[in-house]
């Protein structure tokens, strides 16, 4: 009897919360990337971030020597595919040659730095937002966004991705296939989602060993305490 | 004569030792919801030691904080480990503090003669409250910014000085600078010293009285010719051993969420504090951390601001007097199903109510807002009239315990 009541109690409280959360929500439905979360792809994200999204944006905690430190890449990469031209220490840090305040007038709000924006909005909001862009005549930069909307960025992709229409269509088509073009916005959003915690490689690399630690210390304590507690009858 | 011998004649310590561990006396029947007392203290020195390696880093201002804490995190060899450390711990214990609550309630640990160790531990827990929300303006994040906004307006509410006090509170018409100042002092000094003195003092009147068991009963009133009680061992070395490799697991489940889920789905590390204090872009949906979203929940489920204010204060004192509400003189509830089936339904609705704080203000969560506020208070009051008349079962003379 108390067993079954229980159950009722957990089975109701579920219930309850399941119907509340069925409820249709209204912000628009988000796309997932899919991909492997590792070194080449960050590299590849990292590359058409400096050739296609540093004009504007800095991704200012990051530095260039996490790509050669934590990724693997060498100098010389870093230094043909994502320094500036103007070139930088590989200590310093990933900022955008555009000073802020010529960004303000032309944008009209200064590009923000992408540090944080994974953490902050969800690699799945970056996803689906650089995929939402379409052309607004009603917009100053002649853009639109549906996740975002009155943006004051322009499609920077479009050249890749193409051109299109709020209603979905094909306006321009650019020149990349759709699978590829897809396939390098998730590489810039997996290179996002790394800047947003570069930790994530030591964490991978430290927390085996220690959590293996643990486990064993774990172990020993349980047989010393087996030992003491033989005589509590 | 040994220098430990000269030590001794003059220390406190040795008798202390005997007083509190070697000769304290605890019930041997013990079971898992028993660590989390110890697993607290592990817990506070760890959030002591995180606390001082970040505060090594981080600067307090308006102009800084925010930068230096990514300063930490990207820049600090291993400044990672600290932050995560701080920040996980800190959800980590309101964990243990919740298991180590729900525990007392359901052996009624509060019944007499251990009401003062109950509302020591209470105000330990509102204690925490405060060192949480201070803790969390310091990184001036947005939702910093934003929480620390809403939550010291909910002093404007108290009568004829209310604007005054919050003037004090924020040090100035609004959060800035002068706030992270005011809060850092109270976080790092104050709160924290009222937090370690307070905990000795709830260990000294818990081994005054003695600790409460599953069952309920007491372990005093039948010992052996030596005054020892029957069904009691020797805290060291048996329940320093038990506790060490309670340690263990629980440091092994602590770095499993720093090293493979540190923001814990956003739970522990909300999104909102990844973007920079923003006085012009208010959030819409600022709610607070997971394990203040119950009273937040009872607060909005009331439409007239000071109404939410006084239910919200009502439930957040009301636990105080559970000694007393509780008129059943058995303490466990393994011997009062009913009482027991409340505070299942208590506890499933304390998550109801934390999941609900931390929707948006959308009239479709006021249903759920209202019924888990009513169940809520409909506990404390039901609480004296089911225990004076519930079917209780006699406890067994002496403590089951199954060698194993
Ligand atoms: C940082 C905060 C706290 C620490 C470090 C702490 C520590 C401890 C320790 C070490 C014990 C003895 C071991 C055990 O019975 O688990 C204990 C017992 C107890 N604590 Fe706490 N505690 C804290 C907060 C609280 C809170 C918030 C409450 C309740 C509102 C509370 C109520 C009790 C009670 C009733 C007992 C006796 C339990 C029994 O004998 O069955 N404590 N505490």
């Amino acid at each position: 009897m108390k067993k079954l009541l229980v159950i009722g109690t957990l089975v109701a409280g579920l219930g309850m919360g399941g119907m509340v959360a069925a409820e249709a929500e209204t912000a628009p439905v988000l796309m997932k990337p899919k991909y492997t979360y590792d070194a080449k792809t960050i590299i590849a994200g990292a590359k058409l971030f400096a050739m296609h999204c540093m004009v504007c944006h800095s991704v200012q905690f990051m530095r260039y020597e996490f790509l050669t430190k934590d990724l693997g890449m060498s100098k010389a990469d870093v230094h043909k595919y994502i320094m500036l031209p103007t070139g930088a220490g590989y200590k310093a840090n990933m900022v955008s040659a555009m000073p802020v305040n010529m960004a303000s007038k032309w944008f009209g709000r200064p590009p923000p730095d992408l540090s944080q924006m994974e953490r902050y909005k969800s690699q799945d909001w970056i996803y689906t937002y650089l995929l939402s862009f379409y052309q607004d005549s009603k917009r100053p930069s002649g853009w639109n966004n549906h996740v975002f909307p009155n943006v004051a960025m322009p499609d920077v992709l479009a050249p890749m991705g193409g051109t299109w229409s709020e209603k979905g269509k094909l306006l321009k088509a650019g020149n990349e296939s759709q699978q590829k073009f897809r396939k390098q916005v998730t590489d810039i959003v997996a290179f996002l989602r790394f800047v947003s915690d570069p930790s994530v490689i030591q964490r991978h690399e430290d927390g085996p060993w220690v959590l293996g630690l643990f486990a064993l210390f774990t172990v020993f304590a349980y047989l010393l305490k087996k030992a003491y507690w033989k005589d509590v009858k | 004569m040994g220098l430990k011998e000269w030590v001794d004649k003059r220390s406190p310590l040795p008798d202390m030792w005997r007083e509190h561990m070697a000769e304290y006396y605890a019930p041997k029947n013990f079971n898992i919801f028993y660590y989390a007392g110890s697993l607290l203290l592990l817990m506070v020195a760890l959030q002591f030691l995180s606390g001082f390696l970040v505060l090594a880093h981080y600067v307090p201002s308006a102009e800084d904080a925010y930068n230096s804490v990514f300063g930490i995190m990207y820049d600090v060899k291993y400044g990672w480990l600290m932050q995560y450390m701080h920040v996980d711990g800190s959800s980590l214990i309101f964990v243990l503090l919740y298991v180590h609550m729900a525990r007392g309630m359901i052996y009624g640990s509060y019944k007499a003669p251990r009401e003062l160790v109950w509302i020591i531990g209470y105000i330990l827990y509102l204690i925490f409250m405060a060192e949480a929300f201070f803790g969390y303006v310091l990184p001036y994040s947005n939702l910093s910014y934003w929480a620390g906004t809403v939550i010291t307006s909910l002093l404007k509410s108290i009568p004829f000085i209310g604007n005054w006090v919050t003037i004090i509170a924020r040090g100035g018409p609004g959060i800035s600078g002068d706030t992270i100042g005011r809060f850092m002092a109270l976080h790092v000094t104050l709160v924290f010293i009222l937090i370690i003195g307070l905990i000795a003092v709830h260990i000294l009147y818990l081994h005054k009285v003695g600790s409460n068991n599953p069952d309920g009963i007491d372990i005093k009133e039948n010992k052996d010719s030596n005054g020892h009680p029957l069904d009691g061992i020797p805290f060291h070395p048996y329940y320093t051993v038990k506790d060490l490799s309670g340690f263990g697991v629980w440091l092994f489940i602590f770095a499993a969420v720093i090293f493979y889920a540190p923001t814990f789905h956003h739970i522990f590390l909300e999104r909102t504090m990844s973007t920079p204090a923003n006085a012009l872009k208010s959030l819409p949906d600022v709610t607070p951390p997971w394990y203040l979203s119950p009273f937040y929940a009872m607060l909005r489920s009331i439409p007239n601001k000071n109404g939410g204010i006084l239910l919200m204060l009502f439930a957040v004192l009301v636990p105080f007097l559970m000694p007393w509400l509780d008129r059943n003189p058995v303490r466990s509830t393994r011997f009062r199903p009913v009482t027991r089936i409340m505070l299942i339904i208590f506890f499933l609705n304390f998550f109801l109510l934390a999941w609900v704080g931390e929707q948006p203000p959308l009239p479709k969560y006021f249903f759920p807002e209202r019924l888990g506020s009513v169940i809520y208070v409909g506990f404390f009051l039901l609480l004296p009239i089911v225990t004076m008349f519930e079917p209780t079962r006699k406890p067994p003379a002496r403590v089951r315990y199954r060698a194993h």
